[in-house]
């Protein structure tokens, strides 16, 4: 007889029921409003909100790597300045809200309403209106980038440091100098420990840019928060956002899946099958079955 | 005098108030291997990692092939060399680890081409060629597409030697290159570097292998404490030793 587990069939019996009322609710609540849904999940306004939310998470990761990757090989020179000025940044950006930087950005202009390049104290050569040079979108960038910057630093530092010291001492009995042996011997096999917290970080720099209402830049909660106040029905247009921030997390989680796979090369014997090659051999065998077997499975 | 692969000049290298190496004074010949023999924190490895710069050391001179290791003597007074500079110097002087340190994330032949294209910019058929050669000469041209997880120890370390060696160096040291290995690979790892040997490299080898040393070695340095014990032909040394410690120790090893 096999081990039996009534705990399990309690277990399913009680989230039955619990889910059975959530449904239920769901069906008989007419406040939820799904037609309101339904017509506007695709209507226009909201898709471009979605590609603006895609487009701000991208470049506001893009600059928050590129920058997380120079503060850590600053944070770990041999050079003081180097080190200290890294540290510098990391500490403010960490310890002030994205929230406060966000607005700070967007209200630029009142502390800086033109911006000049030249010497400090003497004569300038460029003079730039912030008004014109801070877009919605320029101060989004800002606010999430910079921010995002700091905690990639740290992530960056931990996968360098990850790295067996072997290695640095490998690549150096080669006669490689710091920047070649960053760039292809260490940071290669850093990306291992840091592809993890990168997915981490993008699903949260996603849910994050929803913050960019406070800069006026239409993003998909901005367009969410508008059509709300414009109809009086948040409810709807408030799942709506939610239905579309999961489905861009769902997408981004396979992307992550892919990239680790990539990185891991070397680490282990074999890697086991992706989904999809998974599906492809089931499909094959299944294919094969009714000319080769019999319904017991026997040739 | 001013032939000699390796000299050195009383060097003292200290950690902190750890004195590890109390002023060693040898000399390498073009050519000639040299084992360096001795207990654990004797000094010798460090030693070895003097020599191409990845430690310096406190006081003394070292020299590679005539030029001062790290330094440049300008008007009487030593100058620390720029990075630039102990980089290129380090691209004449190969190295083979204990640990292989090869790698991971490259394959066999990608870790033996990447130094020379990558440091000396050396043009990628040239590169390829001389890769495919060297392991082939360290018996691997079956496994050029391995990963060093796919590789047993002894293939790791084989592939770490002709990695080394696509360089060119002409000087090669060995940290205990066989410590690591089960007893049944050690013997491929020796043969590769006998044929080394026999080829003319000069070689510095910390090893606890007797039987490498008095077959291969020219010399045979016994260090301990920071110290050169003493020195000489290895078959004399391991034959009739002269030092108590250094009886002391053979007696163990043998």
């Amino acid at each position: 007889m096999p081990l039996r587990h009534p705990g399990r069939w309690v277990a399913t019996a009680v989230l039955l029921v619990l889910a059975a009322m959530l449904v239920h609710d769901m069906v008989t609540n007419p406040r939820f409003n799904w037609g309101v849904i339904r017509s506007n999940i695709f209507s226009s306004p909201v898709l471009h909100g979605v590609v603006n939310t895609l487009e701000v998470t991208a470049i506001s990761m893009l600059v928050g790597v590129l920058l997380g990757v120079l503060l850590a090989v600053m944070r770990l020179s041999p050079n003081p300045v180097m080190s200290g000025a890294a540290w510098l940044y990391i500490w403010f950006f960490r310890g002030t809200p994205v929230y406060i930087q966000l607005l700070f950005w967007f209200v630029i202009s009142a502390l800086q309403p033109t911006i000049s390049l030249g010497i400090p104290f003497g004569p300038q050569f460029v003079h730039l209106s912030a008004n014109t040079l801070v877009t919605p979108l320029v101060a989004a960038v800002l606010g999430l980038g910079l921010n995002e910057g700091a905690y990639y630093a740290e992530i960056v530092r931990a996968g360098i440091l990850s790295v067996d010291h072997g290695q640095f001492e490998a690549a150096q009995s080669l006669g490689m100098r710091r920047v070649t042996l960053m760039r292809r011997i260490v940071l290669p096999q850093a990306m291992r420990v840091i592809v993890p917290p990168t997915g981490n970080e993008v699903n949260n720099m996603l849910k994050t840019s929803s913050l960019c209402v406070v800069v006026a830049f239409p993003e998909l909660m901005y367009v969410s928060t508008n059509a709300a106040a414009r109809t009086y029905l948040p409810i709807p247009f408030y799942i709506m956002a939610c239905c579309w921030y999961l489905v861009m997390t769902t997408l981004l989680t396979v992307g992550q899946y892919y990239v680790e796979r990539y990185y891991a090369r070397g680490s282990s014997y074999a890697l086991p099958p992706t989904p999809v090659q998974r599906l492809r051999r089931n499909l094959t065998t299944l294919r094969r079955i009714p000319f080769t077997t019999n319904a017991a499975g026997e040739p | 005098m001013a032939d000699a692969m390796v000299r050195a000049e009383a060097v003292h290298k200290r950690y902190g108030l750890l004195e590890v190496l109390k002023g060693i004074t040898l000399e390498v010949a073009p050519s000639e291997v040299m084992c360096l023999l001795g207990p654990s924190g004797s000094g010798k490895s460090t030693f070895l990692r003097c020599v191409n710069h990845l430690e310096k050391i406190n006081s003394g001179r070292l020299y590679v092939d005539g030029e001062l290791v790290g330094y440049e003597e300008r008007g009487g007074r030593l100058h620390e060399l720029h990075e630039r500079e102990v980089c290129r110097r380090r691209t004449e002087i190969g190295m083979v680890f204990q640990r292989f340190n090869l790698f991971p994330h490259m394959t066999a032949f990608e870790n033996v081409a990447a130094a020379p294209m990558l440091v000396k910019k050396e043009p990628r058929t040239e590169v390829l060629r001389r890769a495919q050669t060297l392991l082939e000469r360290v018996g691997l041209s079956t496994k050029v597409d391995a990963y060093p997880n796919q590789l047993s120890g002894g293939q790791q370390q084989r592939v770490a030697i002709a990695r080394a060696l696509a360089m060119q160096p002409k000087l090669m040291l060995f940290d205990e290159p066989t410590s690591a290995l089960d007893p049944e690979l050690v013997g491929e790892v020796l043969d590769v570097m006998r044929a080394l040997a026999e080829e003319g490299m000069t070689m510095i080898v910390v090893t606890h292998e007797i039987g490498f040393a008095r077959e291969v070695g020219d010399t045979l340095v016994f260090m301990d404490e920071g110290v050169v014990v003493e020195s000489g032909a290895p078959r004399e040394v391991i034959a009739n030793p002269q030092h108590e410690r250094t009886k002391a120790f053979l007696s163990k090893v043998l």
